[in-house]
């Protein structure tokens, strides 16, 4: 391309800007040394009209609503609709966070999202010895229908979104079995299943199941809501998880995507179409602390979603290019040092997100690095965003940092690393091969290592952590763990057992087991067993006689030799 | 002979694997012979696995909330085995914590804002306990 005069006229005067003003500043004043992005990124003293392409501005930014939709999913952002404010909610009881949830309801919370205990991860009952001690601690415990009951009590089905943190068929086939009783279409819900088996695979090993049973699980979940739930999204692809595992924007993009691509795959293998199924794929970003290059990470991944779809399916439709997604602040970026310094980074890592163009959110709350929240912090980090909405002017124009020099090569620079990470992980089979081989997590982990030995050298200054510390502890109360409630949901299940019908649940719970062996959906059936109070963990149980058990090989975690390989 | 033998262990249900593997790699960077058991260890295989390795310093890593129970029962069962390693605990515990931790004979608690290097010189200390202790009850006559 032949450039301008006016683009020569400004290489000129960026010329002379460098050699005078800057020159003569830096003798007096040097720069500080390596300026950087929290992921490493060198950033320029100064970005200009010309440091990226002239051309491009259609294929590159365009407009919101339209591919590549770097400038927003909606054409009109939120200037009709503010995003959801989705606090996560799950504590001590089904019905403790009952009613939690009912009064963040008057508070101005639009959507929930709920989280559950380890044992329910893992897919252990509250009487299963190995959850001993932890019922409740981390998120709500759920072994039956009965909780799901209680647990939305009083909450409408079909007026309300509903995520939650869990995957494959358990939770959903008791809120299935719920809107069956209360007698809501299934048509007629809207909400998210986390179902995101590869990122627990690689970030976040509390599953029990071998990771191709996870997989084919996934793909009824996905299957069953295209047919059966149009306003459901069967997965929430979570780079929060794997950034929050402790890896960079960059890497959360990359192994984002690569998830991404792999249920893609399965989907198309179970025989739906890319139009029929990447509309209802929905994304979870993490928003870390490096406000430019999270709000710039979450524009370039927009454009990387629109052109996947686009160039790599073939797929024309604009609903399946659309990258929508839920950002929660950075738990990970908390400290458990001066804990109300926490409600700053919420803030910063909010505000990102509203840049960024976020459909949903949660705040991560201060006391979040002890247990979880207490009401107090659960009302700030509420408050904070709508304080964002209504008062802090982010909302009335669409994409307001698009068109800044910087905020558009850093876009692209992410997306140009990105790209190439993701290319990576395709020349080493995708996804599923990536993280089965241990790169994925030694990647992650090797980068936390050097993290962690610069903040321990003082090249990374964390508030209140190696740096401006204060004399004194800073003891906030936190919440803890309730010896009295985790006896009294082991009685309530034990009352579940004794009070069904056995035989029924059997048979449901065997019918359950042998789709599975026939390779059928098990969606249907595990709807059934919930109506018939089959458990959580006998579900899993059932599942793990048709899967087999994880193997010891993916129990450990630290792969040292590829960790050390990705080191060097 | 090596710096010292050290087990890594997330006992519990809890998945938070990054930083035991950081601190699995710092504590073999600096010459310690590490054993990582990975997650979901139950206390009772990893007393197993600390007896039969022979470890100095059995390394726990707990952030899900449930540290006090899963380590009380960590250091109950060591203490039926008759197991002379040390045992501690790194994650997110609140001071108050720590202190009831201690009392019933966890050797030391890292909690939010441990460096590598504390960690690194609080482990030697303890190795060179135990083997002090074990030199000066061999050295006993009669035992």
């Amino acid at each position: 391309m032949k450039p301008t005069d006016k683009r020569d006229a400004i290489d000129e005067a960026r010329e002379r800007w460098e050699t005078g003003p800057v020159a003569e500043s830096l003798r007096r004043l040097p720069e500080r040394k390596n300026l950087r992005t929290w992921s490493e990124i060198p950033v320029a003293r100064l970005y200009g009209p010309t440091d990226r392409p002239p051309a491009g501005y259609l294929e590159n930014i365009g407009f919101p609503g339209e591919f590549p939709y770097t400038r927003g999913a909606q054409a009109t952002g939120y200037r009709a609709k503010l995003w959801t404010r989705r606090p996560i909610t799950g504590f001590r009881s089904p019905a403790d966070t009952n009613r939690r949830v009912r009064e963040l309801l008057r508070q101005g919370q639009t959507g929930l999202h709920f989280v559950f205990d380890y044992p329910t991860l893992g897919g252990y009952d509250s009487d299963d010895p190995i959850a001993e001690g932890e019922i409740g601690v981390s998120g709500i415990p759920i072994d039956s229908l009965d909780d799901v009951r209680t647990l939305l009590d009083g909450i409408e089905l079909d007026r309300i979104s509903i995520s939650y943190s869990h995957w494959g068929p358990y939770i959903l086939s008791f809120l299935l079995a719920l809107a069956d009783e209360r007698g809501v279409a299934y048509e007629t819900l809207a909400g998210t299943t986390q179902n995101d088996v590869l990122m627990y695979y690689h970030s976040c090993p509390w599953w029990d199941l071998p990771l191709a049973g996870n997989m084919k699980l996934f793909a009824d979940v996905c299957e069953f809501a295209v047919r059966r739930m149009p306003m459901w999204n069967p997965v929430s692809i979570s780079g929060y998880n794997t950034r929050d595992g402790g890896c960079s924007a960059v890497q959360e993009m990359a192994f984002t995507f690569g998830d991404a691509i792999a249920y893609l795959d399965a989907c198309l293998e179970r025989g739906l179409g890319v139009e029929e199924i990447a509309p209802r794929f929905s994304f979870m970003l993490c928003a870390h602390i490096d406000f430019f290059e999270e709000l710039c990470k979450m524009r370039a991944m927009r454009r990387m979603w629109a052109r996947i779809i686009r160039d790599r399916y073939g797929c024309p439709d604009p609903r399946a290019q659309r990258f929508r997604f839920h950002a929660q602040t950075s738990g990970a970026s908390l400290t458990a040092q001066q804990p109300h310094n926490n409600i700053v980074r919420g803030a910063v890592e909010a505000m990102a997100a509203v840049l960024g163009g976020a459909q949903s959110l949660h705040i991560s709350c201060y006391d979040e690095t002890y247990g979880l929240p207490t009401d107090d912090a659960i009302r700030v980090s509420l408050n904070t965003q709508n304080i964002l909405a209504h008062e802090a002017g982010l909302v009335n124009t669409v994409d307001p940092l698009g068109g800044s020099y910087f905020v558009e090569a850093l876009t692209d620079e992410l997306e140009t690393r990105a790209a190439a990470l993701l290319a990576e992980i395709d020349g080493l089979g995708g996804m599923v091969n990536a993280a089965k081989s241990g790169w994925v997590m030694a990647q992650k982990h090797a980068w936390a290592a050097r993290y962690q030995a610069e903040v321990d050298r003082g090249e990374r200054t964390i508030v209140g952590v190696n740096d401006y510390r204060a004399e004194e502890a800073q003891e906030i109360h936190f919440l803890r763990p309730d010896p009295q409630a985790q006896r009294e949901k082991v009685e309530r299940l034990r009352a579940l057992r004794a009070g069904r019908d056995a035989a029924r649940a059997k048979r449901a719970c065997d019918a359950m087991r042998d789709a599975a062996r026939a390779g059928e959906n098990v969606v249907p059936h595990a709807i059934a067993a919930a109506k018939a109070d089959v458990t959580l963990g006998e579900m899993f149980a059932a599942m793990r006689a048709v899967y087999g058990e994880v193997p010891a090989r993916d129990r450990t975690f630290d792969r040292m030799d590829a960790t050390e390989e990705a080191m060097r | 002979m090596s710096r010292g033998r050290v087990i890594v262990a997330k006992v519990g249900l809890d998945g938070h694997t990054t930083g035991a593997a950081v601190v699995a790699l710092g504590l073999r960077d600096a010459g310690f012979d590490v054993i990582n058991l990975g997650t979901r260890v139950r206390p009772e295989q990893a007393v197993a696995a600390a007896l039969q390795e022979d470890v100095d310093v059995i390394g726990l890593s707990i952030l899900s909330g449930a540290h006090v129970h899963l380590t009380r029962r960590v250091c109950e069962l060591a203490r039926e085995k008759g197991l002379d390693a040390a045992i501690v605990v790194g994650g997110t515990i609140p001071e108050s914590d720590a202190a009831e931790m201690r009392a019933f004979g966890t050797a030391a608690v890292f909690g939010p804002g441990t460096s590598m290097p504390a960690i690194v010189e609080a482990i030697d200390r303890l190795v060179v306990e135990r083997r002090r202790a074990r030199n000066a009850a061999a050295a006993k006559p009669g035992t």
